[in-house]
């Protein structure tokens, strides 16, 4: 079998009484899309955050590419690979859409412009923001330089979405991608996602879009209460299935095999 | 996508006047002080001959340029959503030291004003830590140091003004002035209008500015993004201590002497000043041009009114009306419907 590219064994996070995640496993592979979906407060998003750096588990090991990490921050998963739209986007709302894809790893121009004066290459990043909005096919936002509040609520997680996917190099991370927005917009992402795989990137999908996790997904990891149920795949459940497991009505099938 | 940015345009088209306005200003929010500061120099003429003329705009520039360079730093702590209550503080005390340095101490002008600096900088690196670190709120924070700071001068001077002439020429250099015509230019004003160049540079074309707005904004945001919001935070502290302390030694200068008992109410109007330019105080929202604006309404309406006979004490109440119109201001336009 392969080895897993980000793997996560027994993770567990305590805010006071609240056990938000408790002693959670997961595997991604090599090229896969796994989608992880469960009832709300389930964990999810914990889950992801331990993996992208955004909390510190209280318990549990991390694993990429087979070595243990130790990730402190945000930056320390970016640096290793990994990028991750979250829920809540972490947009800086009151920059425009270019300083927003490029936030935390801006590039300066060359030259003593560049070095000393740390001078930012605006037009560069100008320029690869609005190619990597174009990829997504959201060519129709008018400029480039206009402020990330002054979009849609769509738009703005289109901003999120195409600075993981045009950044990740090893495993992209989405909480949640498509909630905002329309039945277009939200096929595209499901392509792009699509399109990040084909790239031979795997993908971490959460959703409680039960079509779009059923359309795209190769695994599906339930989350309940805090840790995985089971995995199965759209093609030995039916979405009902799926539900049952993850509401608890029905028995969680034993651990199938990747 | 093509039919929503539709209906926006004909939403737009038909706003109100007041909307538009609100859009205008949201967009471009240095608009307003600076019709504020326009409408003020011409009331101001209209009342009194002698307001526009160049000696009086160099005596405005002059009372304005300590505060300015405070409310510069104070703006760089506003847009991280913070607030500096130790600002005066910091800077008479960094005149103190300087004075002491040179004079008591004996150290040579450069050296004094070196150290003077330096401990500046230590006062806001002191806020920056006691903000990141043991992660209080910078109103307590700041307000505690504010304290401590004020009393160490008083300690440290023995309540003791010390006169420019007893100083190497170097403390009071801030004080001189090229004249131009009548108009009088003070280095401290040169000084003052660097900095606000260097920092609008800094703010909005460099990495470190972006990632001041992103932590005003959006601290826990900023922190999912990659950004080291802590150390952006305690740089902007620590920077902003530099400038406070060489608003001490552009004091010096303007006072033509280092007093402990000055300074009370630079914390103030350097807050006022701020305000005043459209940086909001819930962060992430301003600019620095627009601080020097502010800056300059509350000079030009001090020194506005002094010379149309209004009281020093109804100088204050007017000032404090405009803060308050400004910050019912900052909300509206926050409120932007977009
Ligand atoms: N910062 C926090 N402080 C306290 N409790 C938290 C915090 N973050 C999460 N929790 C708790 O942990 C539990 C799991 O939350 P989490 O956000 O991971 O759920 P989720 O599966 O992503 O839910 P949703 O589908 O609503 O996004 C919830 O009970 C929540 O209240
Ligand atoms: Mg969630």
């Amino acid at each position: 079998m392969t080895e897993p590219v980000l793997q996560a064994r027994g993770l567990t996070k305590r805010y006071g009484r609240v056990v938000a995640i408790d002693g959670s496993d997961l595997e991604l592979y090599p090229g896969e899309i796994l989608a992880v979906i469960g009832d709300n407060g389930a964990g999810k998003s914990s889950l992801i955050k331990a993996l992208s750096g955004a909390l510190i588990p209280d318990q549990g090991e991390i694993f990429l590419d087979g070595k243990q990490v130790h990730f402190r921050t945000p930056m320390d998963a970016r640096a290793a690979g990994i990028e991750t739209v979250y829920q809540t986007l972490a947009v800086a709302p009151g920059l425009d859409i270019a300083d927003n894809l490029f936030l935390g790893r801006e590039e300066r121009k060359p030259g003593v412009l560049g070095s000393v004066f740390r001078m930012l290459d605006r037009s560069h990043m100008r320029a690869e923001a609005k190619r990597h909005m174009s990829e997504l096919g959201v060519a129709t936002l008018q400029n480039i330089g206009q402020a990330v509040e002054s979009l849609s609520g769509g738009q703005r997680q289109a901003v999120a979405v195409a600075r993981s996917a045009a950044f990740g190099s090893k495993v992209v991370i989405l909480d949640e991608p498509t909630a905002a927005l329309g039945v277009k917009e939200g096929n595209r992402v499901l392509q792009l996602i699509r399109d990040v795989r084909d790239r031979g990137l795997p993908v971490i999908l959460i959703s409680h879009n039960m079509p779009h996790v059923f359309e795209v997904a190769d695994r599906i990891h339930i989350q309940r209460l805090g840790r995985r149920a089971t995995v199965i795949t759209p093609k030995s459940h039916s979405m009902s299935e799926a539900v049952a497991i993850m509401t608890g009505a029905a028995e969680p099938p034993p651990q199938a095999a990747a | 996508m093509a039919t929503a940015s539709a209906t926006d345009f004909d939403v737009r088209r038909n706003d109100s006047l007041g909307l538009r306005l609100q859009h205008a200003l949201h967009a471009n929010p240095v608009l307003g002080p600076l019709a504020v500061l326009i409408v003020a120099i011409i009331a101001f003429s209209i009342v009194n001959g002698r307001f526009l003329t160049a000696t009086n705009l160099s005596l405005v520039l002059q009372q304005v340029t300590v505060i300015a360079v405070l409310a510069l730093g104070q703006t760089l702590i506003i847009l991280t959503a913070g607030i500096d209550l130790s600002a005066g503080a910091i800077a008479v005390f960094s005149s103190i030291l300087m004075a002491t340095f040179c004079t008591k101490a004996g150290m040579p002008g450069i050296i004094a004003l070196v150290l003077g600096l330096a401990c500046g900088t230590a006062m806001g690196a002191i806020n920056g830590f006691l903000v990141t670190r043991i992660k209080l709120p910078p109103f307590i924070v700041t307000l505690g140091t504010l304290t401590i700071f004020f009393s160490l001068n008083s300690v440290v001077s023995n309540s003791e003004t010390v006169r420019g002439t007893d100083m190497p020429g170097l403390m009071t250099w801030t004080g001189n002035s090229i004249p131009i015509g009548n108009f009088r230019l003070t280095y401290g004003s040169i000084i003052m209008l660097l900095l606000f160049a260097y920092f609008f540079y800094a703010l909005g074309r460099t990495a470190w500015g972006k990632h001041v707005y992103a932590t005003g904004d959006d601290a826990e945001s900023a922190r999912l993004a990659g950004i080291q919001t802590s150390r952006v935070l305690f740089s902007v502290y620590t920077v902003a201590g530099l400038l406070y302390a060489v608003g001490g030694w552009i004091l010096i200068g303007r006072l033509a002497s280092a007093s402990p008992n000055v300074g009370v109410e630079y914390n103030l109007d350097s807050i006022t000043a701020v305000v005043l330019g459209g940086t909001s105080l819930f962060g992430g929202r301003g600019s620095v041009i627009g601080t020097l604006i502010g800056a300059l309404i509350v000079g030009v309406f001090r020194n506005g009114l002094q010379l149309g006979g209004v009281e020093v004490v109804w100088q204050g109440f007017a000032i404090g009306l405009l803060v308050l119109v400004a910050v019912s201001l900052d909300q509206w336009i926050r409120k932007v419907k977009t």
